[in-house]
């Protein structure tokens, strides 16, 4: 909302020389939260001049500009004639006209603009005659302000050469910009801003919608409210009153000060019918309609829509309506608008052409005219007021004072007959416990405080049986006041927030992050040391991105959540895991030139079960527990995860050496650093499973067979499709599932401190049988006192057959009580040999 | 190497001299041979010459076993003597040839460590993963515990539960994402305030709780926008919780983040789960408010920084989440885990912070 300084000065007592700026922070105490500071921006010396001489001068190019010399009084410091060079022609020799001397700005399209003394056309030019656009109080460019065409003959008589303009031009006038909650309807106008001022500062504050009204005379124009089908029981319609002004003098324009006022608060001047209705919406935040009175052929009627309805609205777009759509009709039949959002083709005012005008002034309910706004996309002024409670109260005040205008200023009669159909329900009063603004607050306010200052915002205060309880029914203009906390709000906000006092509270005492969420620090702290960077991915994917990284058609996590209203159509869905997103990033950063490029994230994904549906019961009340059953099912699952994808060197070359591009081999290792992070064992299953590389997958299980994620290399078509680095290798692991695992105390073994025996066994085993099963084969015949195990090489070539290869094991053994002999730890690595011969048909070599 | 003096030309089996002459002759052409020595195969073959088995000093201590026993204990004591001492000599050298050795091998494997090595560089956590966590933990230390939620949320918990009506203005300025189709009755939440109603469902009052997460709003990425942002969300109810109580908890947490002195400011403002409502700011803390510096780039000269929204829990939440409002009341806040990432590191492009570029990273270290 603009709120131009003056404008606001007429309704409360600003106080002397205040600024702009200082009024902006008086409203943001009380909520009204700043916007902008708008000003002319023009800067003096602006100063009265008289044109004592004017010669014309043609140019080379074929232009005139004329050599002046001004009278500026004493305004430059010399009193000499100011000379200044000028190309408009529309002034003479003798005329009043504004000059800006050097050192003076004006602001233009390309910013501000200092003026100096320069030399141009051959003459020292010391300044501007200037034109109603430089000053911005006008569009004409080329027209030079001659003061007596624009000023008053009483306010020119008065000027001399050299007198400052800047006041008497007002471009010392500043606008403040505000920001209105959503529940401060009332603020949408001057005079509610007018009042939280007032509230604010305690200035004095004048409701200019306190204004004589007249009393009516006879029947008015018909009105009929017609409602057959209110929203949640709410007439759309509560009152409509209608006026009519006849015989406006087409001649009359919008007078000066009002076109000013209307463009500082943000809106055009049009005409002075329509104008009219828009400073009284500005002045007092009531919405009014202006019908030309001669289309009307019937009583108003207002009505729901009928099936099949339509309407070309104002701004010229056809529109089929809705039956909820509230509609101002002629004669019940002919549609001239929709209630308090927009009018149609029909009934309009014609600027030049209409003389006599029907005025509505209407209260229209809230949520209907909202519904219909966002139905029809339809943000006007009018909508913006009364989806946010437009004063019941005001209406007839409204109404009045745009009477008056299109009397004084349009030389209109007004009919002394006014419609009023009033069925303004009765405001609930609430019931207050003077104890509670203290009690919610924790500031000690006295009853009497919490007294006058519900009574200072407009409220009645009305005793009760109970002397700690009253009755308050708030004013008119605020139908936010709905329950006892909105008027402690009152209470602590026009007391003044700044006066609450800090108190930490003492919680009832927290157990620390729980296991989940300490895990996935501990996770993500494991990889970033692992030498990966954390990023953060939108979770945005295209029904492509499937096919890029070769999902079958029945892989699950096709199955996605779509969004109704993406930001961009190629990625309506939700990610079902983390590496649809994750290559962008890569991308990003390669295009970028960092080409050695680890990454991770850690974020749920979305994975939706299947069409449930989920209630939406509405405020206020907690729903059954079937109810909230039903809500909770219809959320889609969020297990968490973590992926990591990587490309380029794992180990970088310089100096030091050598470098080695990452492969498969860290991508598995880092999925067992985030399983190892969290001391949750895992086993490893050969897999093949897109986007993955079918011979270099594997599958991440739990002890008991639970699916942890798959590690590999990418897919080399996936690869090719996304346009990723050669061998980029990722991994995608179920957060959730490890952090299940990892929830138990673990239960130390004792260190045995006896010596470690160490054998090592070469196996020749066909091709086909997995490393991980000789070893576990091992593992299973070494028996207790077999510690670790690794496979240290892997051997193919001249010394074994071509269909099998030579796997060499080392085995670490040792027993908790006792050194081993020899002979125990040969019996315990023949028997494990003889397993892996037994299971793989494995020969010791 | 020279061959030592008195090379054993009388040979093995010859006739040994065993005169005093004799003996410290081979003495001394023992201790020039040791001196002589330059390193360590040197002494080796010194060693073997003047003191190994067939040595002239070894030679002569054979001898003495052919002399007539009246002339052994002479000779024997001449020529023990004369071995100790070349012995002596000899790992005295061995000593310093060693020393020398071991110096040389330090000077020879000196490296030039001037320049930094990169082979793995250190990876990082991301800037807003850990700001959230800094701000979880502040709550923490102040005895809440840490509560989470769905980002893909049902609109009754976004909304509804939080007193956003269906018709209210308020639920339309949320720009929100909603999920397809519009009767699936879900959204991508605008906010971390669903987990409020949430919380106080499962885990009942008194409550203290603080939500960091993530959020959407339908805005397009630009340099103070992005669709994806992050929250932290705190939701206190118990008996007897005040405004001054939200201050409070407000305070500490800017102070924790921002540093001591750093306190907020209520001002007041709507929104439809809390009630009265306010937003929060707090102070600047680079001018530290002190209207010194009009032109402050970090506040504008304001002396204060918007943060985010506050309030008391409006009644009809906790009545939507089965809390009787009649006993228990309490406060509520949220502010951007980005804007306090932002204004905590000088960030002045929030695409900086969502476009995983890795050097954005390496500009912090794994705390900040």
């Amino acid at each position: 909302m603009r709120v131009p300084v003056d404008w606001l000065g007429e309704y409360v007592a600003l106080p002397e020389g205040v600024t702009g700026e200082q009024i902006a922070a008086d409203l943001v105490a009380v909520g009204l939260e700043e916007e902008g500071l708008h000003t002319s921006g023009v800067g003096g010396p602006l100063v009265v001049g008289r044109v004592l001489e004017l010669t014309p001068e043609e140019q080379k190019n074929g232009k005139t500009i004329n050599w002046c010399q001004v009278d500026v009084g004493d305004s430059n410091g010399t009193g000499e004639p100011q000379g200044i060079v000028c190309g408009a022609h529309n002034f003479a020799v003798g005329d009043l006209v504004a000059v800006i001397l050097p050192g003076g700005t004006l602001t233009t399209p390309q910013g501000p603009l200092t003026i100096s003394a320069r030399k141009t056309y051959g003459h020292i030019s010391a300044g501007m005659i200037c034109s109603v656009r430089e000053l911005g109080i006008g569009e004409d460019h080329d027209r030079i302000l001659v003061l007596p065409r624009l000023l008053p003959a009483e306010v020119v008589a008065g000027l001399s050469p050299g007198d400052d303009l800047i006041r008497v031009l007002g471009l010392d006038r500043e606008t403040v910009e505000v920001n209105v909650t959503p529940d401060r309807g009332y603020c949408f106008s001057i005079r509610g801003i007018a009042r939280e001022y007032s509230h604010s500062t305690g200035a004095a504050f004048t409701d200019p919608a306190s204004l004589p009204v007249d009393p009516g005379v006879g029947e008015g124009y018909a009105v009929r409210l017609a409602d057959d089908a209110p929203l949640e029981g709410v007439p759309g319609c509560d009152r409509y009153l209608a006026r009519i002004v006849r015989g406006i003098d087409l001649t009359r324009t919008t007078p000066e000060w009002m076109a000013r006022r209307l463009t500082e608060a943000g809106m055009r001047p049009i005409g002075l019918a329509v104008d009219v209705t828009n400073y009284v919406m500005l002045a007092l935040g009531q919405p009014l309609h202006a019908f030309d009175l001669d289309t009307l052929t019937g009583p108003i009627v207002v009505r729901r829509t009928r099936p099949g309805e339509r309407l070309t609205t104002l701004d010229d777009v056809d529109r089929a309506l809705d039956p909820e759509d509230l509609l101002i009709t002629d004669g019940g039949e002919r549609i001239l608008a929709l209630a308090g959002v927009m009018g149609g083709e029909d009934g309009e005012v014609t600027p030049g052409q209409t003389t006599d005008v029907l005025i509505e002034a209407a209260h229209f309910d809230a949520r209907t005219v909202g519904r219909t706004a966002r139905r029809h996309r339809l943000s006007s002024e009018a909508a913006k007021r009364f989806e946010r409670g437009v004063d019941p109260d005001v209406t007839a005040a409204a109404a009045q004072l745009a009477v008056d205008l299109l009397v004084e200023h349009g030389g209109g009669t007004a009919d002394p007959a006014i419609a009023d159909v009033d069925q303004r329900a009765d405001r609930p009063a609430i019931d207050l416990d003077l104890t509670m603004a203290t009690r919610y607050v924790g500031v000690n306010y006295s009853f009497d405080r919490v007294r006058a200052l519900l009574t200072l915002i407009g409220c009645e205060v009305v005793d009760t049986q109970d002397p700690q309880r009253v009755s308050v029914l708030p004013p008119s203009w605020r139908p936010d006041l709905t329950d006892a906390p909105t008027l402690v709000e009152e209470v602590a906000r026009v007391d003044g927030y700044d006066k609450i006092p800090s108190v930490v509270p003492r919680a009832v005492g927290g157990r620390g992050l729980t296991h989940a969420q300490r895990s996935r620090r501990a996770v993500a702290t494991a990889l970033a040391g692992q030498g990966l960077q954390e990023v953060l991915t939108y979770p945005f994917v295209g029904a492509d991105r499937f096919d890029e990284l070769g999902l079958p058609e029945d892989d699950p996590h096709r199955r996605t959540t779509r969004l109704a209203n993406p930001l961009s159509d190629e990625a309506p869905l939700l990610r079902t895991a983390l590496l649809q997103t994750l290559p962008e990033a890569v991308l990003r950063n390669v295009s970028r030139g960092s080409r050695d490029v680890a990454l991770f994230e850690i974020d749920t994904v979305t994975q939706p079960a299947g069409e449930l549906q989920a209630p939406v019961p509405g405020v206020g009340e907690l729903p059954s527990d079937e109810v909230l059953a039903e809500i909770r099912a219809a959320v889609p699952a969020q297990p968490w995860h973590v992926a990591v994808m990587a490309a380029g060197q794992a180990d970088r070359a310089g100096w030091w050496g050598r470098g080695r591009p990452v492969d498969v081999v860290d991508v598995v290792g880092w999925a067992h650093a985030v399983a190892d992070a969290l001391g949750v064992p895992v086993e490893r299953r050969q897999a093949e499973r897109a986007p993955f590389h079918p011979g270099r997958c594997v599958e991440l299980v739990l002890a008991d067979g639970t699916r942890v994620g798959w590690a590999g290399e990418l897919h080399p078509q996936v690869v090719q499709r996304l346009g990723l680095p050669a061998r980029t290798s990722a991994a995608e692991l179920d957060l959730d599932v490890l952090v299940a695992a990892s929830d138990h105390r673990t239960q130390v073994a004792p260190l045995s401190t006896h010596p470690l025996a160490t054998s090592d066994v070469s196996l020749e085993v066909p091709r086909g049988v997995r490393y991980g099963d000789v070893e576990e084969s091992l593992r299973a015949g070494a028996g207790e006192l077999l510690e670790a195990i690794e496979l240290f090489d892997v051997y193919t070539g001249d010394q074994v057959s071509q269909d099998r290869h030579s796997l060499a094991f080392r085995m670490h053994f040792r027993a908790p009580d006792r050194t081993l002999t020899t002979t125990e730890v040969n019996t315990a690595r023949d028997a494990a040999v003889a397993r892996a011969s037994q299971d793989h048909g494995a020969v010791q070599r | 190497m020279p061959a030592p003096d008195g090379d054993g030309s009388a040979g093995e089996g010859g006739a040994q001299d065993l005169s005093q002459e004799s003996i410290e002759g081979h003495v001394a052409a023992a201790l020039r041979a040791v001196g002589a020595a330059g390193d360590l195969d040197e002494l080796k073959q010194a060693r073997l010459a003047h003191a190994g088995d067939r040595s002239p000093l070894a030679l002569a201590n054979r001898a003495i076993g052919g002399l007539p026993g009246s002339e052994k204990a002479a000779a024997g004591k001449l020529v023990g003597q004369a071995r100790g001492k070349v012995n002596q000599a000899l790992a005295a050298r061995q000593v310093e040839l060693e020393a020398e050795r071991d110096e040389r091998i330090l000077v020879d494997e000196a490296m030039d460590l001037t320049v930094a090595p990169g082979r793995r560089p250190l990876g990082r956590r991301h800037v807003l993963t850990v700001t959230a966590e800094r701000m979880a933990d502040a709550m923490v230390g102040m005895g809440w515990e840490i509560a989470e939620g769905p980002q893909v949320e049902a609109e009754w918990f976004n909304f509804d539960a939080l007193n956003f009506d269906k018709d209210h203005p308020a639920r339309q300025m949320q720009d929100t994402f909603f999920v397809d189709p519009a009767k699936a009755g879900l959204v991508l939440r605008t906010h971390t305030s669903p987990v409020q109603a949430r919380s106080l469902i499962e885990r009942g009052v008194p409550l203290y709780v603080a939500v960091p997460g993530k959020t959407f709003r339908t805005d397009e990425l630009d340099a103070t926008h992005t669709p994806v942002f992050h929250q932290l969300e705190g939701l206190a109810i118990d008996e007897g919780l005040t405004m001054a109580h939200l201050k409070g908890t407000l305070d500490r947490l800017a102070e924790g983040m921002f540093g001591p002195g750093i306190v907020s400011r209520l001002r007041p403002a709507y929104f439809p789960f809390t009630e009265p409502s306010a937003e929060m700011d707090f102070r600047c803390f680079v001018c530290r408010g002190v209207a010194t510096d009009p032109a402050c780039r970090t506040c504008g000269g304001t002396g204060w920084i918007e943060w985010g929204g506050c309030g008391m829990v409006n009644q009809n939440v906790l009545r939507a989440c089965g809390v009787d409002p009649d006993r228990y009341q309490g406060f509520a806040f949220g502010m951007g885990v980005e804007r306090t990432a932002m204004f905590r590191h000088g960030i002045a492009d929030m695409r900086e912070m969502i476009e995983g570029d890795v050097r954005f990273n390496a500009q912090f270290g794994m705390e900040i």
